[in-house]
């Protein structure tokens, strides 16, 4: 889905708060939720492809207002609704309040019917797609050519993991794109690499 | 699964939020508490930088070690007993040299290998970075006090499937001939993001 969490090229954003000695929590709860989230994948009640579509679901205004582990906090407790493990009403009893979710989920889908296997040096582009669901492709590579420079193993294709739906596993291809295809006259002069998955490429002639 | 009475509700504030769940969980007996336990130790003793920077070290000092971590990261940290959760089935170590900087980044949610490199810093989960580094990557690096020669190639990796990235810096020729240990002690999680360089 083209959602909030899509950041990649965004313009607007001032400098990052860098400081070398920084934390990776700055709240006890903080911890708590990202060991649930752990807990969570270690019980099976959910994977890490649903949990990241459980976040890129929740109301865009929610998502850029929120803080990163609230928004980990949302996600894990969308799942934890939608899979039966307790109600938002339970949760929103527990809390004394109001207890926000994520929208739902719309339909995911399986590989792509035709897949080519690539070698490094292979010129591809990214399809032109546009999915309601859980994809793992940046907008921000849509329709570019790039030049494979690796594959890796075969992982769950995202696009049916977060949703259920069955699929086989799918090597991703390190694509190198040159920032200045990516945004014309409008970029500062790099490589960016991005993992893609198998169903989102083809060839280019 | 929203149910859209709530959605104009102020929410309860977000440490109840999350002591809810917490009570939710442990009402069907998952043992949250346990967990958490376990898991700060994970991540305060286990999943800590000085993972990575032992891997450099050794790349630094073993010509031939340096060669399999290039081939296949995860097979070669292994070997120095350290290991990744299931989901990160792969490990790709990208060399810095005099000419190339290698600079990692998940622009859309925060993927790290954290069990080598730690756990990732505030900034790298922000928007300011995850929007900005892919596109304005020179300039993000001078903001945070990498001034690279524009003759230098810049890469940028976008984590966006569950292959891992980490930075291989480039030793700084003065210590060239030191014991590895203190080799070690110089490697920064910054400069496994690339966003510094030693």
């Amino acid at each position: 889905m083209d959602g909030m969490h899509d950041l990649g090229g965004k313009q607007g954003f001032g400098r990052i708060r860098y400081s070398p000695k920084a934390q990776t929590y700055h709240a006890p709860w903080e911890k708590r939720v990202n060991a649930m989230t752990g807990l969570a994948v270690k019980r099976g009640i959910i994977n890490m492809d649903e949990y990241r579509h459980a976040i890129e679901r929740m109301e865009p205004v929610h998502y850029v207002s929120a803080s990163y582990y609230e928004r980990s906090l949302t996600g894990l407790a969308t799942l934890c609704v939608e899979k039966g493990v307790v109600t938002q009403q339970e949760l929103e009893r527990l809390a004394q309040g109001a207890f926000p979710l994520s929208r739902p989920s719309a339909p995911g889908r399986g590989n792509a019917p035709e897949r080519e296997r690539f070698r490094p040096g292979d010129r591809v582009r990214v399809k032109e797609e546009f999915v309601p669901g859980h994809i793992r492709m940046p907008g921000y590579i849509r329709g570019k050519i790039g030049v494979v420079v690796r594959e890796t193993p075969a992982y769950p294709f995202p696009d049916a993991h977060a949703h259920g739906v069955e699929a086989v596993d799918e090597p991703t291809y390190d694509v190198r794109f040159r920032a200045e295809d990516l945004w014309p006259n409008n970029a500062d002069p790099a490589f960016v690499h991005a993992g893609v998955f198998q169903s989102y490429l083809k060839r280019v002639g | 699964m929203a149910d859209t009475h709530h959605e104009h509700k102020t929410p309860a504030a977000v440490e109840k939020r999350a002591a809810a769940l917490e009570a939710a969980l442990d009402a069907q007996g998952m043992k949250p508490a346990a967990h958490i336990d376990d898991f700060s130790r994970t991540v305060e003793q286990e999943w800590v930088p000085q993972n990575g920077a032992r891997v450099v070290a050794k790349a630094w000092t073993d010509p031939a070690f340096r060669r399999r971590l290039l081939e296949n990261g995860k097979n070669a940290v292994a070997e120095l007993g350290l290991t990744m959760p299931v989901h990160h089935r792969h490990l790709v170590v990208l060399e810095n040299t005099p000419a190339v900087h290698n600079v990692i980044v998940c622009t859309q949610c925060s993927c790290t290998a954290f069990s080598i490199i730690g756990m990732p810093p505030d900034w790298y989960k922000d928007f300011e970075y995850r929007a900005r580094v892919v596109r304005e990557s020179r300039t993000v690096l001078r903001e945070m006090g990498l001034d690279l020669p524009p003759q230098m190639e810049v890469r940028v990796w976008d984590t966006t499937a569950d292959t891992r990235y980490m930075v291989l810096p480039l030793q700084p020729p003065e210590t060239v001939g030191w014991p590895e240990e203190k080799l070690a002690g110089i490697v920064t999680k910054d400069s496994m993001i690339g966003v510094s360089r030693l």
